[in-house]
């Protein structure tokens, strides 16, 4: 308190006074308990889930985006994608609107999927209302980098470069301001495939990432995949026995770590999905931003499991979900 | 009737121009498509174990939707009424179910449907008491030791008075306007401070204007009107009527005190013990003594002197009981500038009386010092009082 008027002296001198005078109501509020009061964890607090976010994040988990496939001269397999940054207004709260710019009008924007070594055509228009560009993570020319090619309103770009190394990658845009360009929801996950393959598994992808929807520089809405609490108001179904594979991306703006933590079990970590051998067996793990790994576990008991991110803060504004694991089916 | 047509002829313009202006759509220039300005503001907080009620008003210029509601930094369930949209001026209540802790301070932070956020400290969390018979008599407590016995106490001081001379007379009258300018500025700057907190399209400044100049306007129009309507000019009666005034002036101080007081302490901002309250006893005690400085010379019946006493005293109860169930910022801001202008206008009526009978030597030093000393003397017993 900076300050203490007469007034304030007033407000604090009552206390004795109440002692005094300890008639009902004093002692009423001795006497006051909140004890009674049961928050139950499936309750969503937000009054479940948005119809305007752009994404449907329980599709979102498991769409990924190939590309038009051919063969080029050598036999080598060619993609072309095609990404449009356009503003959007999402819904990503019930009631919550934010003026976002988008890849493709979704955030995070489509998760690109290929095969190391195929030769990866992005053709990308800007029907935005900035400059923009696109920043991929991974091996590519000097030219390629999304950083001295800025594209501006009505303009496009064609990147292209061999997909290299195999692993997770994350493409944003890497227009300045960056902050603002990255918060305003210009980001996605590219999944470059081994040649031999991962083993089988039920794949998600989970992209960490937060708004700042009162433009303070701090995030007041956490997330996977946007929408907050998503995957709380409609449990992931998981198989009991068969092995889950999270592509977990992190590109929180703001906050200097983001995490992911698993109820009830532990899971292999890849780093960077660059290594086929594990690099750790945790429950939790810690990433700044731009980290991403691969995560692989499997439930062998039914029932529903909570993640979220350890940081209690961000769980609570929005970066928590369920799995709830089938108990019939043993995969 | 001729004259009421032209009356009404620039209203009538007036009200044709504002259709066209809202239907025509001849200033779509004007519009940029921005988000529009929001502002919300808590006004009140109430809790009850595990439970959290909030008084919202949308004091802004346009509608504003609350899309969710944060508490401690976790977006929380809650619900709304009467809808989630606020009109303009209008008011909403947001029930929470939130296990809050006694004796810790808890955030709460309104989301709008643009993203907009507002913020509301809830400084110590406490019960709010219920308004039953416990609590009012708490709360009559309260008034009775901060307002009415001080008080009480000061008018004892009359049989000395009477036995002093008409220079120490005119002395006591001079420090009694000192204690009411002393009172009349910190009931403005209370009035400014809280108006400040009040919803914007409300106008704070604006109240605090209306208060003082009404509250001083009435008394000015209407606190004399008696003793023309007797027709005579009896000084006893015109002392007594005098410090009637102050006891009024004093009394609606008070309610805004009283309004305050109940306000802190339905809020749990209350922390400290008797060396306070016997500071404010003495401090509150003077005010006593304003009051029968003017009717020092007469003899009045002790029934008029406990009328006074009240006048002066029970609003701060009915303050504490008002504060404690109802308190806003624009509550307080009316009371504490109409309590400011009633001072004023007292101080007023008091400079007149003396100069009436002191002609030449109304400011001589003793009655120069005797203001300063009004004031020294808030100013000191407000220390015993500043923590």
């Amino acid at each position: 308190m900076s300050r203490i008027s007469r007034r304030d002296a007033l407000k604090r001198g009552l206390f004795g006074l109440a002692g005094v005078a300890s008639v009902a109501s004093g002692a009423s509020v001795a006497k006051a308990s909140t004890l009674g009061t049961h928050v139950d964890p499936h309750t969503v607090m937000t009054g479940g889930l948005p119809a305007g976010a752009g994404i449907d994040p329980t599709a979102f988990l498991t769409n990924f985006d190939y590309g038009v496939v051919s063969k080029g001269a050598n036999g080598q397999t060619v993609r072309d994608y095609r990404i449009t940054s356009v503003d959007r207004t999402i819904e990503i709260m019930p009631g919550l609107f934010y003026a976002a710019w988008t890849f493709n009008g979704q955030v995070p924007g489509p998760t690109l999927r290929c095969t190391e070594g195929d030769l990866i055509r992005v053709h990308f228009t800007n029907a935005g209302t900035h400059p923009h560009s696109m920043h991929f993570h991974g091996f590519h020319p000097a030219g390629m980098d999304g950083v001295f090619e800025q594209v501006p309103p009505g303009g496009a770009f064609l990147y292209e470069f061999e997909a290299r190394p195999f692993g997770l990658q994350l493409y944003h845009c890497h227009t300045m301001p960056l902050k603002r360009h990255i918060a305003k929801g210009l980001y996605g996950a590219m999944i470059i495939d081994p040649k031999q393959g991962r083993p089988r598994a039920h794949e998600m992808v989970m992209v960490m990432n937060g708004f700042d929807v009162n433009f303070d520089g701090e995030n007041e809405v956490y997330a996977v995949n946007t929408v907050p609490f998503a995957y709380q108001s409609q449990p992931i179904p998981l198989k009991r026995g068969e092995l889950n594979r999270i592509y977990l991306v992190n590109v929180l703006e703001f906050d200097l770590i983001n995490s992911l933590h698993i109820h009830a079990n532990f899971f292999n970590l890849y780093r960077t999905g660059t290594s086929l051998v594990p690099h750790e067996f945790t429950d939790t793990v810690s990433m700044g931003q731009g980290e991403r790994h691969i995560v692989e576990f499997t439930y062998d008991r039914p029932g529903k499991f909570m993640f979220h991110a350890h940081q209690s803060e961000f769980a609570e504004l929005g970066w928590m979900g369920l799995f709830d694991v089938n108990p019939g089916e043993i995969a | 009737m001729k004259r009421w047509g032209w009356f009404a002829l620039p209203l009538a313009l007036l009200a044709v121009l504002s259709l066209v202006v809202v239907k025509g759509g001849t200033l779509s220039r004007l519009a940029r498509g921005l988000p529009p300005v929001e502002e919300l503001t808590v006004d009140r907080v109430r809790l009850t174990p595990g439970h959290i009620t909030l008084d919202i008003v949308n004091g802004g210029p346009d509608p504003v939707t609350v899309a969710q509601v944060m508490v401690d930094e976790a977006f929380w369930m809650h619900t709304m009424t009467p809808e989630r949209t606020i009109p303009r001026l209008g008011r909403a209540q947001i029930e929470i179910p939130y296990p809050w802790v006694e004796g810790e301070p808890h955030q709460i932070k309104l989301v709008t449907a643009t993203g907009v956020t507002f913020d509301h400290e809830i400084a110590i969390a406490a019960e709010t008491p219920k308004a039953d018979g416990g609590y009012f008599a708490t709360f009559a407590l309260i008034g009775l030791y901060v307002g009415v016995l001080p008080v009480a106490i000061g008018l004892l001081w009359l049989p000395f008075l009477k036995r002093l001379d008409r220079r120490w007379i005119h002395f006591s009258l001079a420090l009694t306007a000192g204690l009411l300018v002393f009172l009349a500025v910190e009931a403005l700057h209370e009035a400014l401070e809280l108006a400040g907190r009040v919803a914007g399209a409300f106008q704070g400044i604006g109240v605090v204007a209306l208060g003082v100049l009404g509250s001083w306007l009435f008394l000015q129009a209407f606190g004399g009107r008696r003793k023309t309507a007797e027709g005579g000019d009896n000084p006893t009666a015109t002392r007594l009527r005098l410090a009637f005034l102050i006891a009024l002036g004093i009394g609606l101080h008070n309610l805004g005190e009283g309004l305050a007081i109940g306000a802190a302490y339905a809020q749990g901002a209350v922390t400290l013990g008797s060396f306070l309250i016997v500071g404010f006893m003495i401090h509150n005690t003077t005010e006593g003594l304003g009051i029968v400085a003017p009717v020092a010379q007469d003899n009045p019946s002790l029934k008029n002197l406990a009328l006074a006493g009240l006048l002066a005293g029970a609003p701060t109860i009915v303050g504490a009981w008002l504060g404690g169930l109802a308190y806003s910022p624009l509550l307080g801001t009316v009371c504490m500038a109409v309590g400011a202008g009633a001072i004023l206008q007292v101080v007023g009526v008091l400079y007149k009386a003396v100069a009436q009978e002191a002609g030449e030597t109304l400011w001589s030093p003793l009655n120069a010092m005797g203001v300063a000393a009004g004031l020294l003397i808030m100013y000191g017993t407000g220390l015993l009082v500043a923590a």
